[in-house]
């Protein structure tokens, strides 16, 4: 949360007029049948019509089906909102809104002080305070005195709302989100028409659930107009933003993904086969695609990963387009496949939506770690363009280009994701995909002169003739094959030729990307902070509020890690130092210090959390005091 | 395109490339039957895909002149799998040996089978590992001597055919490498079938095995130590076809017996490549004691992956339309910004 944010809800705690703020962070936290995820993307909905910026990130519990209460089974919805650009789902909460006992002590300490805290007091019973390992009752023993607190017993509020449609109690309680939806979206001054019409739709067959939920969003609603509140809790308002006009939707990283491949197909002209096997935080990507088999997509769940990744191959040697996804394990299981690729010359793109490592680490966590992993992780002198997405929306452009890069030179291209991008979402200006230049496949079909080692001279990519063209009939494999005629082939000479070949075709990349931007600052200066993935947000915010402090910081942020663009190394010599963020423990800054020999810093963050944008700007103020 | 189909002969599908297995070699046999089998089933030449892993058998595509992909260890079920999705009108072969589709690629080799994609799945059965010189493989007898077991193998061989009606392949047979007649018969019943198929050949390793098939290989001996099954027909064996497998109905074993001597011809099983439990016995039978099976053990079809993948796509394309992606983007909930 910014400077700004803080002093204004500081202001707020002695004031009881309505507070304009620049931006806000509110975070939904309740157990995992208390409907968090429904409450935040329906407040998120509202929020993006309203003309907001916004960014938003769910924190599901890693446990399916966690007992009711506990603090391991609490589900959270956090949304960053604001008049300004915004690109993380924000540091510190300006409105906790907890559900029980278990949601406040896990993420109170989320909260800036001086922040609103609405509680369910009819959940802060002795059970609940007991399995979140409360002696007293906090929202009566002082002890959140730092914080301007909001307690109703939302229960009793809710049963009441509902009463005449008699749907028992239990059913009845469901509806206590959608109480606090209506309370949040008065305290923000946001209208309840789009909420009302998506429980509606939500509902349709059970009217007197969706009127129940109406009913209760109504009460909540009516509650913050009527009742005596608190001296400091008022209505907020937030500006709108300035953002380019057009036609917007909410897209998450996960469907961004699966819509980029499915446009990267189109554009290529080519079928996809996806090919992959359950694991978290990938399995997403899977679900959307087979979800889309009006497209030219197949989608084939193996028995394994490298079986998955196996067949993506196949695929692609048949003249589809084989993609394969995982995580770092399963990537570290393709990896003796991926090398066969890369020595066969067949297009893959392999999609690696990383989370916590080693082993099995944190499943449901983000991290950036696997990025030497892309770069080397495989047996052999193996190169393959490495490409990052760096936001939820990022990824339709990326997957793109994974399509493009893979088809035209005939190589696996390694796709990074992560965790959090996978899951956060963002509004997206819905791009035309005819501004978007075709790059066809052309598949070999001449057979005068045909060998399966035939190369195109400028991208070195090699012929790609498809089984069930006549007179094309040919073999490949995994031995290393004659330069000449794509034989077989042991000879030392032939050997040089073909990794210097391959290492060639990849670098030569460099020459068919664009060149590196700065995103945001000047092109040399005293500092250049360099990102990769989906430290983008927290990057831009850091250096953003920094420059506006009169700091000469640049951010510089790579989509295109291997091969780098081609002016990387020059770009990054203008500035007197660099600091890269990275959520591992420095690859990215290990790969630019050997590749560039300059002299890069890392700010390393491993705990499964996105950076903080003031952990940024610290580590920026600290570089260049 | 059956013109020029009919044409064909061995050497049209020979590729240009030395063929490079030791003399006397029970690839080599097997590779001449099936490059003789090729004109016979009527396909274009480029119609045919050969996929094979790794191990002395998998050298075979590249003796193909068709289109082949050598993969890498265990994964040719895999790769076969992607090319029968991407593109379901190729005729699409596995080529694998006892060490390649049975331990390191055991996975893959069971699921092909139990998704019943329509792949031509050959096992080359050595009962060693060739290529790596000479260790004992999943199939090796008890007692195997090699570099890796100087004592004797210790662990018991699993049967490839019964682990492939476990995995519910619905074509499942086996044959011999110098069988040639036999050997085109079956493989050729078993590209005929529409789903997976699975033929199991045994095949001698002059170099590191020699011999081990020799009691079912030899003309001399070998009635009684194999019996060619065949459907609708007794299971009889032997020089003069006199022995015969009856079931006991009390232990549910099968019992070799005489007819003429503890046996009428009544009391003989009956091949019924339909019938699972008949399957199971029959590729469970070991020597000596027992003839080994030869033929077609089971032969059940049932509809077929890829086949039931692309019935899905057309129900849904009938009721979606084809996707178009502009609507894609624009589904859900979108805003206007002025
Ligand atoms: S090692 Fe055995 S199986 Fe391999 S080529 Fe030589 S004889 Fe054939």
């Amino acid at each position: 949360m910014s400077a700004k944010t803080q002093e204004a809800v500081a202001d707020a705690s002695h004031s009881s007029q309505s507070q304009a703020l620049e931006d806000v962070v509110v975070r939904f936290a309740g157990d995992s049948g208390d409907g968090m995820q429904l409450t935040g993307s329906n407040f998120t909905e509202v929020t993006a019509l309203f003309g907001n910026d916004l960014a938003t990130f769910p924190d599901f519990p890693a446990e399916i089906r966690a007992p009711a209460g506990s603090t391991f089974g609490v589900s959270a919805f956090q949304i960053y909102f604001g008049s300004e650009d915004i690109t993380t789902s924000g540091d510190a909460v300006d409105v906790l809104v907890a559900m029980n006992p278990a949601a406040l002590t896990t993420n109170l300490e989320t909260v800036v002080p001086g922040g609103l805290v609405i509680a369910d007091a009819g959940a802060f019973n002795e059970k609940n305070l007991k399995k979140a390992n409360y002696d007293s009752n906090p929202l009566e023993d002082g002890s959140l005195d730092a914080y301007r607190l909001l307690t109703i017993d939302i229960h009793s509020q809710v049963l009441a709302a509902v009463e005449e449609f008699e749907l028992g109690h239990k059913a009845a309680l469901r509806c206590k989100n959608m109480w606090t939806l209506g309370l949040v979206l008065w305290l923000f001054d946001r209208e309840k028409d789009t909420t009302i019409e998506n429980l509606q739709k939500k509902f349709a067959g059970k009217p007197e659930i969706a009127n129940a939920n109406i009913a209760a969003l109504n009460a909540g609603h009516a509650y913050g107009e009527t009742a005596e509140l608190p001296t400091g809790v008022n209505v907020y308002k937030v500006p709108k933003a300035k953002v380019a006009p057009g036609t917007y939707r909410n897209v998450n990283g996960t469907q961004a993904l699966a819509w980029g491949l499915i446009a990267g197909g189109q554009l290529a002209d080519i079928n996809l086969l996806f090919a992959s096997y359950p694991i978290t935080p990938a399995s997403g990507l899977l679900h959307a695609l087979a979800a889309r088999k009006e497209f030219d997509v197949t989608t084939f769940q193996a028995e394994d990963e490298i079986a998955a990744v196996c067949a993506a191959i196949g695929a692609s040697f048949a003249g589809s387009l084989g993609i394969t996804s995982s995580a770092g394990p399963g990537i570290a299981l393709k990896t003796e496949a991926i090398s066969l690729a890369v020595s066969a010359e067949l297009p893959l793109v392999v999609v690696n939506t990383q989370r916590g490592g080693p082993s099995t680490g944190l499943p449901t966590k983000t991290e950036q770690s696997d990025l030497l992993q892309a770069f080397y992780g495989r047996h052999g002198d193996t190169p393959l363009p490495v490409i990052a997405s760096s936001s939820p929306s990022d990824c339709f452009e990326v997957a793109i280009e994974a399509v493009r890069l893979a088809t035209k030179y005939m190589t696996p291209v390694m796709l990074l994701s992560d965790g959090y991008i996978s899951n956060a979402s963002e509004p997206w200006l819905i791009p035309d995909i005819k501004d978007f230049a075709a790059f066809p496949v052309e598949f070999h079909r001449d057979p005068e002169g045909f060998n399966p080692s035939l190369r195109d001279p400028d991208s070195l990519a090699r012929v790609w003739a498809k089984p069930g063209t006549p007179g094309l009939e040919h073999r490949i494999g995994g031995i290393e094959k004659s330069y000449e005629t794509g034989n077989i082939s042991y000879d030392p000479d032939n050997h040089q030729l073909m990794t210097d070949t391959r290492q060639a075709k990849v670098a030569g990349i460099s020459a068919d990307i664009p060149q590196q931007e700065v995103a945001l600052g000047e092109n040399k200066g005293k500092l250049a902070v360099v990102g990769w993935g989906s430290t983008f947000g927290p990057i831009h915010q850091a250096v953003k509020r920094c420059r506006l402090e009169g700091l000469d910081v640049s951010h510089v942020h790579v989509r295109y890690l291997c091969p780098f663009p081609a002016n990387l190394k020059a770009l990054l010599s203008g500035f007197d130092k660099v600091l890269v963020p990275e959520m591992n423990t420095g690859q990215l800054v290990k790969i630019l210090r050997s590749e560039f020999l300059i002299d890069a810093k890392g700010l390393n963050k491993v705990s499964g959390q996105p950076f903080k944008i003031r952990e940024i700007s610290n580590a920026i103020k600290a570089e260049l005091a | 395109m059956n013109q020029a189909v009919d044409k064909l002969t061995v050497a049209d599908y020979s590729s240009d490339q030395e063929v490079r297995w030791c003399p006397g070699c029970g690839d080599y046999a097997i590779l001449k039957t099936i490059q003789k089998l090729m004109p016979e089933l009527n396909k274009p030449r480029e119609n045919h895909v050969f996929i094979s892993g790794i191990g002395c058998s998998s050298r075979f595509p590249y003796y193909m002149n068709t289109y082949g992909f050598h993969t890498i260890h265990g994964r040719a079920p895999s790769v076969a799998t992607g090319v029968k999705l991407a593109n379901p009108a190729l005729d699409v072969w596995v080529i694998t040996g006892d060490g390649d589709a049975l331990s390191i690629g055991g996975n893959h080799t069971m699921h092909a089978l139990r998704r019943n994609v329509d792949l031509n799945i050959l096992l080359f059965n050595n009962e060693i590992y060739g290529l790596t010189k000479g260790q004992y493989s999943p199939t090796s007898k008890v007692g195997t001597r090699s570099p890796s077991t100087p004592e004797g193998s210790i662990d018991r061989p699993l049967s490839p055919c019964a682990i492939a009606l476990g995995a519910g392949a619905p074509f499942v047979a086996r044959s011999i490498d110098t069988e040639m007649k036999h050997l085109s018969a079956v493989i050729k019943e078993g590209y005929l079938h529409k789903g997976a198929s699975f033929v199991e050949i045994l095949q001698n390793c002059p170099i590191y095995n020699d011999g081990i098939f020799e009691q079912v290989k030899d003309k001399k001996i070998a009635a009684d130590f194999r019996i060619e099954v065949e459907h609708g027909q007794p299971l009889l064996f032997g020089k003069d076809s006199n022995k015969g497998l009856r079931l006991n109905r009390a232990s549910l074993k099968l019992e070799v017996v005489t007819l003429g001597d503890d046996a009428i011809l009544e009391e003989i099983l009956v091949h019924d490549k339909t019938n699972i439990t008949q399957a199971n016995l029959l590729a469970a039978m070991q020597g000596p004691h027992f003839p080994i099976a030869v033929g077609i053990l089971y032969h059940n079809p049932v509809s077929a992956y890829v086949t039931d993948l692309e019935q899905q796509r057309l129900t849904l394309r009938e009721t979606r339309g084809m996707g178009k992606l502009d609507k894609l983007l624009h589904s859900g909930h979108i805003w206007e910004i002025k």
